[in-house]
């Protein structure tokens, strides 16, 4: 490496994670105005953990994004399946449209939409509509992941095992699915901090009672810099970065060679 | 051509179960929200009109049609407000992607260039703010730019400035937000373009004499082209529905279609106008859509070849 890309290198990772950083240095500030340092504390962990509207926040969100992503984990691997091993289906097309749809689409109109639907059909804003709208947009996301290991997967095996005899939902339970397990864990993964993190489409399809963490947060952020939604974020970003650590171990620990 | 011969009713539940979840979740959504951006805003819940009146047959449908009309369209078209959005929303978008390519490429270079052992963690590096929340990373940078800041603060101290400069709620700080947030999203697809090149072209280049500078601008750029368009795209199309950073670092003043929707749901409930506002969202990023999805389809066919 020369000089020049070395530098655009921390350059750019310093551009990605200053605001990070700042953020988890001044949640350990003691000092409730956010520019003046006034000595390391954890008290805004206590004031944090004695929030119960943030709390029963948090409780919601933890609930959706694991049902959520459980659908969409079930969805996008069967649609990764279709994408790399059916060959030319008819309308292919239109589904990898459908697929890759929602990963680009703007939140705002998802949400809309979405909600628009539900009201169409009279089902109650709730945890229910949370749920179904977080494994719609996630779904694509685990598509992408588990199709990229698909097509690094020696096909043969799944072959020979046909051509002993096995038929294809043996195939898949004993050859494919096993081969898969690392990339299914790692778009579950993503889809579930995913869930976690999504305020937009949330804010159209919840109800009252069904408040998730990001919504709470940013009613609190609209009002300025906070010192305990400092604190939240850093738990929230500890939380999150543990799960994209352990998602690309487990992409990387039996990669394609 | 794979020699499988999976039986036909497991065949059809793979392929249909995602399908059928997302026809029903994501495009049949579309039609209704297309159909409600033709209805009036009525003070009833919901609060437009016309419904269709399913028992009433064929009348209950042709007097629905009838009622259905472009007013909001036309309102969207007349009204300088939500021009000024669109055409704001479309140079936020179109600016924060040309300072991203001008970001990114560098960056996505130096990945690719790093030490083959150090990539994965490299690129895990870059990947692992794109996960964490979006809404905190914009919130983070709220601290660092309001003026009595940090940004402020340290260019004060070194005396290049000698009052803070305002640059929350303006549109620097709407576009430091567009960059800070989507640059994963720049660097991920183009890396993965420039780390396939074949490194025998760039040394065949040096080898008749070009400098490393003179590789990088016609060797390495023009052949890398395909991902800087992919990135470009997958960036723009979010970012001209963007709601959460025009409305956190941007000002009150600050037109985006994002915003406008979402206060003309929200605020003023006005249904079918906030629709219409959606399908114009649709309108204007179904270009670079078919674009992007065309870039995906010929990186599939690379990595098909043997």
């Amino acid at each position: 490496m020369t000089w020049v890309t070395r530098t655009a290198l921390w350059a750019g990772l310093g551009f990605l994670y200053a605001p990070i950083l700042v953020l988890i240095a001044y949640s350990f500030n003691a000092s409730p105005l956010v520019t003046v340092w006034g000595g390391v504390s954890t008290r805004w962990y206590g004031v944090l953990l004695s929030d119960a509207q943030l709390m029963a926040a948090a409780w919601v969100s933890f609930k959706v994004a694991v049902l959520a992503s459980l659908i969409a984990t079930s969805l996008g691997t069967l649609a990764a399946l279709a994408l790399e091993r059916h060959g030319r289906f008819r309308g292919r097309t239109m589904f990898t449209g459908l697929i890759l749809g929602p990963i680009v689409m703007p939140e705002v109109m998802i949400g809309l939409s979405l909600l628009l639907m539900f009201i169409g059909i009279g089902l109650d804003r709730g945890l229910i509509t949370l749920i179904i709208a977080h494994a719609t947009f996630c779904t694509g996301f685990v598509a992408v992941v588990v199709a990229a290991r698909l097509r690094g997967l020696d096909r043969s095996l799944d072959e020979a095992a046909a051509d002993l005899g096995a038929g294809p939902w043996r195939v898949l339970t004993t050859i494919t699915l096993p081969l898969l397990a690392p990339a299914v864990a790692a778009g579950g993964l993503l889809a579930f901090s995913l869930s976690l993190d999504d305020l937009v489409i949330a804010s159209f399809v919840s109800g009252p009672g069904s408040t998730t963490l990001p919504m709470r947060l940013y009613s609190q952020v609209r009002l300025g810099v906070n010192p305990e939604i400092n604190a939240a974020s850093t738990l929230l970003i500890g939380f999150v970065s543990a799960a994209v650590l352990l998602a690309s171990w487990l992409t990387a620990r039996r990669g394609p060679r | 051509m794979s020699r499988l011969k999976p039986g036909r009713a497991f065949d059809r539940l793979v392929r249909l179960a995602p399908f059928l979840w997302l026809t029903a979740f994501f495009l049949v959504p579309f039609a209704i929200t297309l159909k409600i951006s033709l209805s009036e805003p009525a003070t009833a819940i919901p609060p437009y009109l016309p419904l269709l009146d399913w028992r009433a047959g064929l009348d209950g449908w042709s007097t629905f049609l009838e009622a259905l009309n472009f007013d909001n369209y036309a309102t969207l078209y007349a009204d300088p407000l939500y021009r000024d959005a669109a055409l704001g929303s479309v140079a936020y978008a179109a600016l924060a992607s040309l300072i991203l390519v001008a970001l990114g490429t560098p960056l996505a270079y130096a990945l690719a260039r790093a030490p083959s052992r150090w990539q994965p963690l490299l690129v895990a590096l870059v990947v692992v703010p794109f996960w964490t929340s979006f809404l905190i990373r914009i919130y983070a940078w709220i601290a660092i730019l309001k003026p009595e800041g940090l940004l402020n603060l340290g260019l004060l101290r070194l005396g290049l400035i000698s009052a803070p400069l305002t640059i929350l709620n303006t549109d620097a700080a709407i576009l430091i937000g567009l960059v800070y947030a989507y640059l994963p999203f720049m660097v991920l697809p183009l890396y993965a373009v420039m780390n396939r090149l074949d490194p025998t072209l760039r040394e065949a280049a040096a080898d008749l004499g070009a400098s490393p500078t003179r590789v990088f601008w016609s060797v390495t750029v023009p052949l890398s082209l395909p991902g800087i368009v992919a990135g470009a795209g997958l960036c723009f199309i979010p970012m001209v529905g963007e709601f959460v950073i025009p409305d956190l670092l941007g000002g009150s003043e600050t037109l985006m279609l994002g915003r406008v929707l979402w206060t003309e749901f929200f605020s003023n409930r006005d249904w079918p106008l906030a629709s219409a506002v959606a399908v114009l969202i649709l309108a204007i990023v179904v270009g670079p859509v078919v674009l992007f999805r065309d870039g995906l389809r010929t990186g599939d066919a690379e990595e098909r070849r043997p």
